[in-house]
């Protein structure tokens, strides 16, 4: 079985700034993996880069065996169009922090926006996929709802429902939690949990260590921009190898003891 | 904890006795003396009364204004007026669209020539530019393709050619800028949503970006279409037969010159009323999804 993703030696500057450093991931097509780390460690970039919100200056980052964001011939790199990039996107699905919902359009026209404009479909046969899209969410009632109408936490779960809709093979989630009240947090972990149910290939950057360790199948820990440990969450977030993944669990659980 | 019940029990010990007799819901209540409104009407309705006065003794023939209200010169000169209003702002928004997007381009050639094209035409003067397209066969006798079609520049370039012209490029640049700060006004996330779901960029400009930052630039389009339906009396010195140059011709031979100003001002005032609720219509077509537009039924 080849790997969905796979980064080869990934690097990544902002300006003079470098941001990603020599990043090696393979991820295989059903896993579930969780990146975690410090903030600014770069997590949330490297997903980016992987549906090619950001470009990449070193390496290489292969998407189903393809070359992402570029062309080699003989020994030459062309940049891809728009259009092959946009085609690229396809394979993956992408959740945002701050839900990115569009607010023009009710819950039901941003699960259809894609599969209608994108994929051509025709409008009946779209409606009905994104109504049993809303459905597996639980926000049938709230198809005619707009966003701004909406809970953050709904927000969250009908951005999942219109990512689905593109049928994605790989689906990426950035801090999908992070921006939400605490008692609507479970509700989205349970939709995640769902589509990790399925067999949907995830890439997920979390705070949510318990939810982590519970679904993945594999979790990442990066920090200054570089990944640290990877391993099976009771390997990398019970038994951690490295002292800096060791520094920063401890942060997290005495954070979580003051809290409480 | 302990300080603030403290605090409460010195105060039970020194309440009043009829303290728990005044409830402020159960007694009346004195009615407020506004005495600033009051002075601010009074002076109001004086100066009003004056200005009244002052007109209806002065020599204006009323009747005149009347007469000439729904004469038809003036109604076709106030209809004139709108369409070709309502025309040079079409072009002008379509222009304004196709600018702010080439500004926002990363195709310098684009941007460059966007900015150009708006720095000129909001740097010269609205009434320089109806002279400058107006006379333009001064400069070019003839203009067209060549090999192709070809006319005779005083033929082509009629009043009316030079006021849309002039007023559509006009706008045009005025209108760029404005649905250049609505698209700026969108969240970037909402271009990284609509590349996340695979769409192309003039689709995601056309169904996601363009919709939201017209809510945002109604209000000022509306104020550059009131603008702009004012500024096509310019127009009149060109010889273009809009509202105020058909009162003028008017008032050139009948010598009734400030009825005939009013006649004109009534018919401005009415336009953009009428205008206003157009306006308000529109923006609550784009409120779609926000506050009291977002709401169903």
């Amino acid at each position: 079985m080849k790997p969905l993703v796979s980064a080869v030696r990934v690097g990544k500057k902002f300006g003079d700034h470098q941001v990603l450093y020599d990043i090696n991931i393979d991820i295989m097509p059903g896993e579930v993996v969780c990146i975690v780390g410090p903030s600014g460690s770069g997590k949330t970039t490297f997903l980016r880069c992987i549906n090619q919100l950001e470009t990449i200056e070193m390496g290489a980052l292969y998407l189903d065996g393809e070359l992402t964001g570029y062309r080699v011939e003989n020994d030459i790199v062309h940049r891809l169009t728009d259009k092959e990039i946009a085609r690229q996107r396809r394979i993956t699905g992408m959740v945002f922090q701050r839900f990115n919902l569009f607010p023009h359009m009710t819950a039901l026209e941003n699960v259809m926006e894609g599969p209608t404009r994108v994929l051509r479909q025709n409008r009946q046969a779209a409606r009905e996929m994104a109504m049993n899209l809303l459905a597996r969410v639980g926000l049938v009632d709230k198809a005619d709802a707009f966003p701004n109408n909406l809970s953050g936490g709904q927000q969250q779960r009908v951005a999942i429902a219109r990512a689905l809709a593109m049928q994605p093979r790989l689906m990426l989630f950035d801090e999908p939690t992070s921006a939400l009240d605490a008692e609507l947090v479970g509700e989205v972990l349970a939709v995640m949990r769902d589509v990790a149910a399925t067999g949907m290939t995830m890439i997920i950057v979390t705070h949510e260590l318990n939810f982590a360790r519970e679904v993945a199948d594999k979790v990442v820990f990066m920090a200054e921009g570089r990944v640290v440990e990877t391993g099976p969450p009771h390997q990398v977030l019970e038994n951690p190898q490295q002292a800096r993944t060791k520094a920063f669990l401890a942060a997290v659980v005495s954070k979580k003891q003051e809290v409480a | 904890m302990m300080l603030s019940l403290g605090l409460e029990g010195s105060m039970n010990d020194q309440r009043k006795p009829d303290m728990d007799l005044i409830d402020i819901s159960k007694l009346k209540h004195a009615r407020p003396l506004h005495i600033g409104r009051l002075a601010a009407a009074a002076l109001l309705l004086a100066a009003v009364a004056y200005i009244a006065y002052a007109f209806a003794v002065g020599t204006i023939d009323w009747s005149v204004v009347g007469e000439y209200m729904f004469s038809e010169r003036i109604m076709r000169g106030a209809l004139t007026t709108v369409v070709i209003s309502v025309i040079a702002m079409a072009i002008g928004i379509v222009i304004g669209i196709l600018t702010a997007i080439a500004r926002s381009s990363r195709n310098i050639v684009l941007s460059s020539a966007a900015m150009f094209y708006a720095w000129l035409f909001r740097g010269a003067p609205m009434i320089l530019q109806l002279l400058i397209w107006y006379n333009l066969a001064l400069v070019f006798p003839t203009i067209g393709i060549p090999g192709v079609w070809e006319a005779k520049t005083v033929v082509v370039m009629t009043p009316l050619a030079a006021t849309l012209i002039a007023l559509s490029l006009n706008q045009g640049a005025y209108t760029s800028e404005i649905i250049r700060s609505g698209m700026l006004a969108v969240d970037i996330g909402q271009y990284e949503a609509a590349k996340s779901i695979g769409m192309t960029y003039p689709d995601t400009l056309r169904r996601i970006i363009l919709p939201q930052a017209m809510r945002v630039v109604v209000p000022p389009l509306g104020n550059e279409f009131i603008g702009l339906l004012k500024v096509t009396a310019l127009a009149s010195i060109i010889g273009f037969g809009e509202l105020l140059g058909t009162a003028q011709d008017i008032y050139y031979s009948n010598a009734k010159i400030m009825e005939m100003l009013f006649v004109a001002t009534i018919w401005y005032l009415v336009i953009v009323s009428v205008l206003s609720i157009v306006q308000m219509w529109i923006e609550k077509r784009f409120a779609r999804g926000f506050a009291n537009g977002g709401r169903h039924g």
